[in-house]
């Protein structure tokens, strides 16, 4: 369990970071957290000849908040979102997912921009990221573009991200509403065996008016469901659960693996849409 | 001031030490030794035909690489069959490196040094080892089918066959009990494949000094002595000159008790051919697919009894998945077969297993060691049994118990240590009494409903247990008090974090009368004890606390034999209080410990000003007799050894109450409850560890981890991210209590706890689900995607 040989770079700039990018191409990776790649490396599943560590670029551990959403910068951690009062007053829904991100060890290390990079499908964030309609801002030497999360992520482990780019921040939109994110996992912090975010809106009359879920760990990316028809303009407590439950499990795609059969997490999402969506419209 | 402390929660001597990083573990010795890695099978059944190294030849800081045939004789031969048994009548074990054929993933087929652990894995990754593919047997189905052998030469796949059968009191067989009982039963059960997983891995570290012709080795061990007699064997060194030393070891739980492992030989053999020190240090991945696992068994029962739940015949025949080899024989399903009883009279027990070869890591004893498999069927038979009747399950129980004017009780079978099932001890119904009152077993039908009424569901089980604890052959210990008064106190069996500083520490000071902070201990160092057997079988506490207890009361004697002496009293008079002998009821004639120690050894040059009391013109000998008197031995001094007849039975009762959730059938449990009896306790604080321990164990062991193999015998969750060890989020709170029924068998009547807490875990959670659920829970671990199978299929 000790790493292949590799050629490390500290850049201290984004310019210089997405220059040496440019320059080692489809050989380099980046480092951030590292909560993910390290272990590829030494387990020794992921062989890259370059290491560009951008712990030292100055500028991209903000946490940025005003009243349109938060804008995270690559190198802001996990625990530093969590623990943002600013962050969770403009959108909730990030404190509710970090809580339920691995173990506080690994928040205090790993990053939430790497975590959307990393793009598992089975992780929190970019379940977040979908359900908001967020984006991540990619800079490379030919200057900066923003992908929205729809675009984002492309499959399993899989993003838009091209050779020589680097993820300097993403940004969650705030949404006048409420929002939930619940999840069943093995142990305490593990990667969800299903899990649905929810982001609610009601009326006067407590009706639902928009309401839309993700889905965790039942496809090759977060599955975001608009369920404000299946909910058939209802209040919460008359919604028909079973059009609803329906309207999403057709749309996801499970699969077996060690810890639940397909069948398990179909059932299981079935659950989760209704609690998550009940516990945003409670807020 | 007393200096009593056996029996006090004194504090564990050791964790400042490990918890505030000043441990000494194998990975922390030997910073500048050359590292070892391994080229281990990537498949799990095949035939080698060829070995390419020429590209890693040219990697900077490669120091030597070895296969098979590079061993010298001795070297080279099969790995030890450590406990032979007549039955197993085809136990096989594995090459140091593979020679021809491979049998499961992980078995080790390269040796690489070089100057560090990097180096040394990219030499690895450059060797290129061909294979031709033999069909790998994988699970307990496939391999008693016998279409493809393991083994060639092993038809079946069936390396052991034993048969134990125990008439009932009037003379029936089992099948005749059966037969005759007015009820019934037969079921299959399955419990899945574990691992010990200790935190820290294996590892050696070797030294050889060539000026002295001698060899150091560093291993994380259960037994450091016996290591010590492999490798001189091994390498044809003379023992003398073979030290063999267990650092800290960051826990064992069954798997560092087997030996010598492949790499245990190859790297001092390596260290002594390079003439350079040499190290190796398991990774986490090597662990799961090169150690050792256990607990894999399918269990076929047949059970008749009467009306009032007593068992009038049982059979159960076993098939135990054993892996690749047997270097530990067959010990793992003796002990479950004759364990199964616990705190039971059994009409007539039939009991037969099949020890069956998979391509798949072998399987070696893990803490409980059979037990929770045999727990597991005979606790599931009680509850079949008062489900059947519909009776109480504690009644039930009850109906069976051996009773506490039984002891001592003969089960009529073998154990393993080869001796007969004799219980010594206990108190089964009193034990039950408290477990009912703990977790409040009579009231929790009420609690059940009114659950039920909320739409929540409870349930209730428990397990009884009994367990072989402290087998011999024996354990040693040595006492030597130095002329500063100190107490060292060393015994040959190791340590892997039980706490053995602090409760050998609280026996010496009990016995000797010296304050606790006096005294030393050290464990597993061959240089300072070189006989012992080993740290397994909850038998560290019973074998080496009474061998210090002996020796400790030799040294005592001799102690008041010297300095009645110095203060011309008889040694009857005498008495050891805070380190000092002194005349019982004249306090003021008195001589410290340090003091005797000094006039024990007559001297004939003054190194300091306390040594010259014991010099020649001192004044202090008698004329009448030599220095050192017949039968005699200079210093204060003493080993004395302890050899049970039998092994002493400790036994102990869990329940647990489980909330299933109706829909995501997440499993939580609510309360969890234990009753045990280890005998005198000589720490509780320690006892309620050890069992604090072993529930959690018990616990992952019930709801979280298993070996999860494909066909093709790939491990598919080598990893800690993918084998659920429980964190301390998914323990309970746990409830004790404790009976103390001494063991006639040794001096200080204790018996053995370091497994006891793991042992009825799986039964005890099944029982709770099933009586939460209303459906039968015959196969252990349970998953919630595991339990919503078992509802759908139920049509719930």
């Amino acid at each position: 369990m000790k790493p292949p040989p590799f050629d490390y770079h500290a850049p201290t700039s984004v310019r210089e970071a997405v220059e040496v990018l440019a320059e080692v191409g489809a050989h380099g990776k980046v480092l951030a957290g590292g909560q993910s790649l390290i272990p590829l490396l030494n387990m020794r599943l992921a062989a890259p000849g370059h290491l560009v560590d951008i712990n030292r670029v100055a500028g991209l551990g903000e946490i940025e908040t005003d009243a349109t959403g938060v804008r995270v910068g690559a190198l802001a951690r996990h625990a530093a979102v969590e623990r943002s009062a600013a962050a969770s007053l403009a959108q909730p829904l990030l404190g509710q997912a970090l809580k339920q991100v691995a173990h506080s060890v690994i928040r205090n290390r790993g990053t939430v921009v790497g975590s959307l990079v990393h793009a598992d499908p089975a992780a929190e964030l970019p379940a977040v990221l979908a359900l908001l309609g967020g984006s991540v801002r990619l800079a490379s030497v030919s200057g900066e573009r923003e992908v929205a999360a729809a675009d984002f992520f492309t499959g399993p482990m899989e993003s838009a991200i091209r050779t020589g780019e680097l993820a300097v921040s993403a940004f969650f939109p705030a949404w006048d509403g409420g929002t939930a994110f619940v999840e069943v996992a093995r142990r305490h912090g593990d990667y969800a065996m299903a899990g649905v975010a929810a982001a609610v809106r009601l009326d006067d009359d407590l009706r639902v008016t928009a309401a839309r879920v993700a889905c965790v760990s039942v496809g090759p990316a977060p599955v975001v469901v608009d369920i404000t028809e299946a909910c058939g303009n209802q209040s919460v407590a008359s919604v028909d659960w079973g059009a609803v439950v329906a309207a999403v499990q057709e749309r996801i795609e499970p699969e077996a693996d060690i810890h639940a059969t397909a069948d398990y997490r179909r059932h299981l999402t079935g659950v989760l849409v209704e609690r998550a969506v009940k516990a945003a419209a409670d807020v | 001031m007393t200096t009593k402390l056996f029996g006090e929660p004194v504090r564990r001597r050791e964790d400042a030490r490990l918890i505030s990083g000043q441990g000494r573990y194998l990975d922390d010795l030997g910073p500048g030794a050359l590292a070892a890695a391994f080229v281990r099978s990537p498949h799990a059944h095949a035939r080698i035909t060829h070995i390419d190294v020429d590209a890693a030849l040219e990697v900077d800081g490669l120091v030597a690489i070895y296969t098979w045939e590079d061993l010298p004789a001795g070297v080279c031969e099969p790995l030890p069959l450590l406990i032979p048994h007549p039955a197993l009548t085809h136990g096989r074990t594995a090459y140091p490196l593979a020679r021809d054929v491979v049998r499961h993933v992980g078995e080790p087929i390269v040796m690489v040094v070089a100057k560090d652990r990097y180096v040394a894995e990219d030499v690895c990754s450059l060797i290129e080892v061909g294979y031709e593919f033999l069909k790998p047997v994988v699970g307990i189905e496939e391999a008693v089918s016998g279409a493809h052998l393991v083994h060639e030469d092993v038809p079946g796949n069936v390396g052991a066959h034993l048969v134990q059968e125990v008439p009932s009191a009037d003379g029936r067989s089992a099948a005749e009990a059966i037969e005759a009982a007015p009820h019934t039963l037969s079921f299959r059960l399955d419990i899945e494949r574990s691992a010990c997983t200790p935190l820290e891995g294996k590892g050696v570290y070797a030294r050889w000094d060539a000026d002295d012709q001698s060899l150091r080795v560093y291993s994380s061990t259960q037994t450091s002595t016996s290591v010590r007699m492999a490798l001189a064997a091994k390498l044809g060194l003379p023992l003398p000159k073979v030290e063999v030393i267990a650092p800290d070891v960051g826990g064992g739980f069954g798997v560092k008790i087997v030996h010598p492992w492949p790499e245990e030989v190859l790297v001092p053999w390596a260290a002594r051919l390079l003439n350079q020190e040499v190290k190796w240090t398991e990774d986490r991945r090597e662990h799961f697919i090169s150690s050792a696992h256990e607990r894999a068994q399918v269990q076929h029962v047949r059970v008749g009894f009467d009306d009032e739940g007593r068992v009038l015949g049982l059979s159960v025949e076993i098939l135990h998945d054993h892996g690749a080899y047997t270097p530990y024989g067959i010990i793992v399903p003796i002990i479950t077969s004759t364990q199964l009883l616990g705190p039971y009279r059994i009409g007539a027990y039939r009991v037969e297993f099949s020890s069956i070869y998979t391509n798949t890591v072998q399987v070696t004893p893990y803490r409980g060691a059979g037990r929770p498999q045999g727990v597991f069927c005979m606790e599931r038979t009680m509850d079949k049994i008062a489900q059947h009747l519909g009776r109480d399950r504690a009644d039930v129980r009850a109906a069976n118990f051996i009773q506490p004017d039984q002891f001592p009780y003969d089960q009529g079978m073998i154990f393993q240590d080869g001796r007969p099932l004799i219980y010594d001890s206990g108190d089964y119904p009193e034990s039950l009494r408290k477990l009912k009152d703990l977790i409040g077993w009579d009231d929790f039908p009420a609690q059940r409903e009114a659950a039920r009424a909320e739409g929540r569901r409870l349930g209730i089980g428990l397990g009884c247990y009994v367990e072989g604890t402290g087998v011999g052959p024996y354990e040693g210990g040595h006492i030597q008090i130095t002329s500063d008064g100190r107490v060292h106190v060393s015994t040959g069996l190791t340590s892997q974090g039980q706490g053995h500083e602090t409760v050998f520490a609280q026996i010496a000071a009990t016995e000797l009368g010296v304050p606790i902070e006096r005294v030393s201990v050290v464990t597993g160092d061959t240089r300072r004890f070189g006989y012992a057997v080993g740290t397994f079988a909850s038998r560290a506490a019973v074998m080496s606390g009474n061998a210090i207890a002996l020796a400790c009361r030799k040294v005592r004697e001799k102690a008041l034999r010297v300095a009645a002496d110095a203060l011309e009293a008889d040694p009857r008079d005498l008495e050891i209080t805070d380190g000092v002998v002194h005349v019982v009821g004249s306090p003021s004639a008195s001589i410290p410990l340090a003091t005797v120690a000094v006039l024990s050894n007559p001297l004939r040059y003054a190194f300091d000003e306390e040594a010259k009391r014991a010099t020649q013109f001192a004044g202090a000998a008698s004329m009448d007799r030599p220095p050192v008197a017949e039968g005699e031995e200079p210093g204060l001094e003493g080993k004395d050894y302890y050899s049970p007849i039998r092994s002493t039975f400790a036994s102990g009762m869990h329940a647990a109450i489980v909330e299933t959730d109706p829909d995501t059938a997440e499993i939580r449990i609510l309360r969890y409850a234990v009753v045990h009896d280890c005998g005198k306790m000589i720490n509780p604080m320690l006892v309620e560890g050890q069992i604090h321990g072993g529930v959690a164990q018990g616990v992952g062991g019930a709801l979280y981890e298993k070996m999860v193999y494909d066909e093709h015998g790939q491990l598919l969750n080598a990893s800690f991210m993918d084998f659920l060890m429980p964190y301390a989020t998914e323990i309970p709170h746990i409830e004790t209590d404790h009976l103390e029924t001494p063991s006639p068998l040794n001096p200080l009547g204790i018996k053995g706890a370091g497994e006891a807490g793991v042992i009825p875990v799986s039964a005890v959670i099944a029982a709770a689900i099933e009586d939460a659920e209303g459906l039968p829970i015959d196969r252990m671990p349970i998953s919630p995607s595991d339990l919503y199978a078992i509802r759908r299929t139920a049509g719930n």
